[in-house]
């Protein structure tokens, strides 16, 4: 195409799934670039699957606009679509053995002995499966099915593979492995991957971009650290790694006032009244005796008492309530710092930048 | 010494399983050999028989006469006859019971009880009264006949031909076609049709080199237990056939009681037992496992 703006690789508008009267996807509106690792990230039951599998052609959308390469496909079947899937349980064909599992996609499209010969070699060679081609599915450990459906799924060269949680069956040695080897497979092919996983660390690992969902809803889309830093509500701070959030009332356009009074500096957008939460890592506080805060961080400073300490060899995590509120901070263990036991009365105080205010929604209803 | 005790004991043990295993199965074991394999082995054993002048068989001078017979014109075409329309029985109930055990495998699981009782309703009433039935259906001047009449194509004259045996055969046989191909198919893994599907195959393509080898099991076992019975039918032959195209189930009962024939019986016996242990172990080593 002579234009100069790229096509996007998947591209859902408006696109809304229901089952009966249940609303599985709700109105969504998504683009996934052309060779990008694509993660859809929420709790079982959020329409992630869902929506995977209305770009496979499994499912077809009840409203909206679904198109791949610029093309419509909102209605076509699986085998019209230049997408191929690795299904959560591999799916492998039974009667059939390595190679004529790998070889299936090219026999059906009628291509020629030798050349599937070849290829299902090479896409073999590609997932480092060499000499296992004569065994059957049940002859192969999980981690080996797991590379026959992946070589299966790309022998035939798909513009966009489609994974659904594809390292759920396996244990965690085996998924860290395959999670740096699908992430190098993904640079070297360049085509797109998109990929389902309820595993919020797993999709950090490994994606461009991730797609925050929950209750069928799309609720925000971002990098890694977007979503880490910058959660759009109290539902994605919660559910990208571990956070403190507190209930607040925004002040004004720099000011929160916490549950029990405590006047906290937060820039935020939002007008004055609204119920919000202050989002704080563990990571990002700092914790010290309750007179030695420093001047700049009064403003953004908390007493309290710690009722717990847990020693995990690189860090200490404290549970520090303040008030009824309890918050957990995390320090890094060296044998020359501080520790504060239980009952120890203690400030916290962090980098106004730490803090981020979220609007109190996000479960849905 | 103790590290010696522990297999010991565990030899002795086992030993002790094994014996209660046995005492377990012993009432099943005398029965089967009782009223099974006893009965089998005196069939056996009179096909080697010689028959008298008298009709009486001579449990002496063994010999393949018998055997022999089954190359005789007339009962070659009895076997002959008693093949082709037990192989069209099956062909026929494996053509009406694939589409609909399929229909019945991606129900909901309410209608497809009830719809799998609705398939045992006809064992609730007694084998020979249905076919009884069927005579009245078929007889020339029954529904059907009528049917045919009204609509112009004249009356129909089926009863006592061999449409009107593979008619009652298919009847009588299609529900153990239907139930193991219901199995195999309902047991069926739905997402290997979608990744087949998302592979590039069509519906048809899905079908043939998916879903039809997947539920190969079930259909072989159908196969095998409406073929089975069919080859040796004796009561449908004779009531919708009006004893008129002699089988081989019909051919047996004559000879056991007509022609007083036992050796000749027990003969062709036999040779239908070996035929049906030739295809159970077929199957078994198709790779089904129960049927």
């Amino acid at each position: 195409m002579s234009t100069t703006e790229t096509t996007a690789a998947v591209e859902l508008s408006t696109v809304t799934k229901r089952f009966d009267d249940v609303v599985a996807v709700d109105s969504i509106d998504l683009e996934i670039a052309d060779g990008e690792f694509f993660a859809m990230l929420g709790p079982s039951g959020c329409g992630k699957t869902t929506t995977l599998r209305m770009i496979a052609g499994l499912e077809f959308p009840t409203e909206g606009s679904l198109k791949i390469f610029g093309e419509e496909v909102g209605t076509l079947p699986p085998n019209k679509r230049p997408v191929n899937t690795v299904f959560q349980n591999y799916a492998l064909f039974p009667h059939m053995n390595v190679i004529q599992n790998v070889g299936f996609g090219l026999k059906m499209q009628g291509v020629s002995k030798s050349e599937i010969a070849t290829r299902a070699n090479e896409a073999i060679e590609l997932v480092q499966l060499g000499a296992l081609t004569k065994r059957k599915p049940n002859q192969l450990s999980g981690g080996q099915q797991q590379r026959v459906a992946l070589a299966r799924a790309l022998v035939n060269k798909p513009k966009v593979l489609l994974l659904d949680e594809p390292l759920g069956a396996l244990d965690l040695k085996l998924r860290q492995e395959m999670q740096g080897e699908l992430k190098s497979l993904q640079r070297e092919l360049g085509v797109s991957f998109v990929f389902v996983t309820h595993d919020q660390e797993e999709a950090l690992t490994m994606s461009d971009r991730i797609a925050v969902m929950h209750a069928g809803k799309l609720l925000q889309v971002g990098s890694a650290e977007e979503l880490y830093d910058r959660p759009v509500n109290r539902f994605v701070a919660d559910f990208i790694g571990q956070t403190n959030l507190v209930d607040a009332t925004v002040s004004d356009d720099s000011t929160i006032v916490l549950a029990n009074g405590t006047k906290i500096n937060a820039p935020n957008p939002h007008p004055a009244g609204t119920k919000v939460a202050m989002s704080l890592r563990p990571e990002s506080i700092t914790i010290g005796e309750p007179d030695e805060i420093p001047d700049e961080f009064v403003p953004t400073s908390l007493r309290g008492q710690v009722t717990n300490v847990t020693y995990l060899g690189h860090s200490h995590v404290y549970t520090v309530s303040v008030d009824w509120m309890p918050l957990e901070v995390r320090t890094n263990a060296t044998p020359t710092s501080v520790v504060y036991e239980p009952g120890s009365q203690v400030a916290i105080w962090w980098d106004r930048r730490s803090d981020w205010v979220v609007p109190d929604e996000g479960y849905g209803t | 010494m103790t590290a010696l005790a522990t297999p010991e004991f565990e030899k002795a043990n086992e030993k002790n399983k094994r014996r209660q295993g046995v005492l377990l199965a012993l009432p099943a074991y005398l029965y089967l050999v009782l009223f099974f394999a006893v009965p089998l082995g005196i069939v056996v054993v009179y096909s080697f028989a010689t028959r008298t002048s008298t009709g009486a068989t001579e449990l002496s001078g063994w010999n393949l006469d018998s055997y022999g017979r089954l190359g005789d014109e007339v009962v070659r075409t009895i076997l002959f006859r008693s093949l082709w329309l037990a192989i069209l029985t099956t062909a026929i109930c494996f053509v009406v019971a694939y589409p609909f055990s399929y229909f019945l495998a991606t129900r909901k699981p309410l209608t497809r009880n009830l719809m799998l009782v609705g398939v045992l309703i006809p064992f609730w009433s007694n084998f020979l009264v249905r076919n009884y039935a069927w005579r009245v259906l078929l007889g020339n001047d029954g529904p059907v006949s009528q049917l045919t009449e009204a609509v112009g194509l004249g009356e129909t004259r089926i009863l006592f031909t061999p449409v009107a045996v593979v008619l009652g055969l298919v009847y009588g046989f299609l529900p153990f076609m239907i139930l193991p191909m219901y199995a195999a198919i309902e047991r069926m893994d739905w997402s290997l049709i979608e990744a087949s599907r998302d592979l590039g195959a069509t519906g048809w393509q899905t079908f043939r080199n998916v879903t039809f080898p997947l539920s190969r099991p079930g259909v072989t076992a159908g196969s095998i237990l409406v073929f089975i019975p069919s080859l040796g039918a004796f009561v449908t032959p004779e009531i919708l056939g009006g004893g008129r195209t002699t089988l081989l189930g019909s051919f047996i009962v004559s000879q056991f009681l007509t022609a007083r024939n036992w050796p000749a019986g027990a003969a062709v016996s036999t040779v239908l037992m070996i035929v049906m242990l030739i295809a159970t172990i077929s199957y078994f080593r198709s790779g089904g496992r129960t049927l």
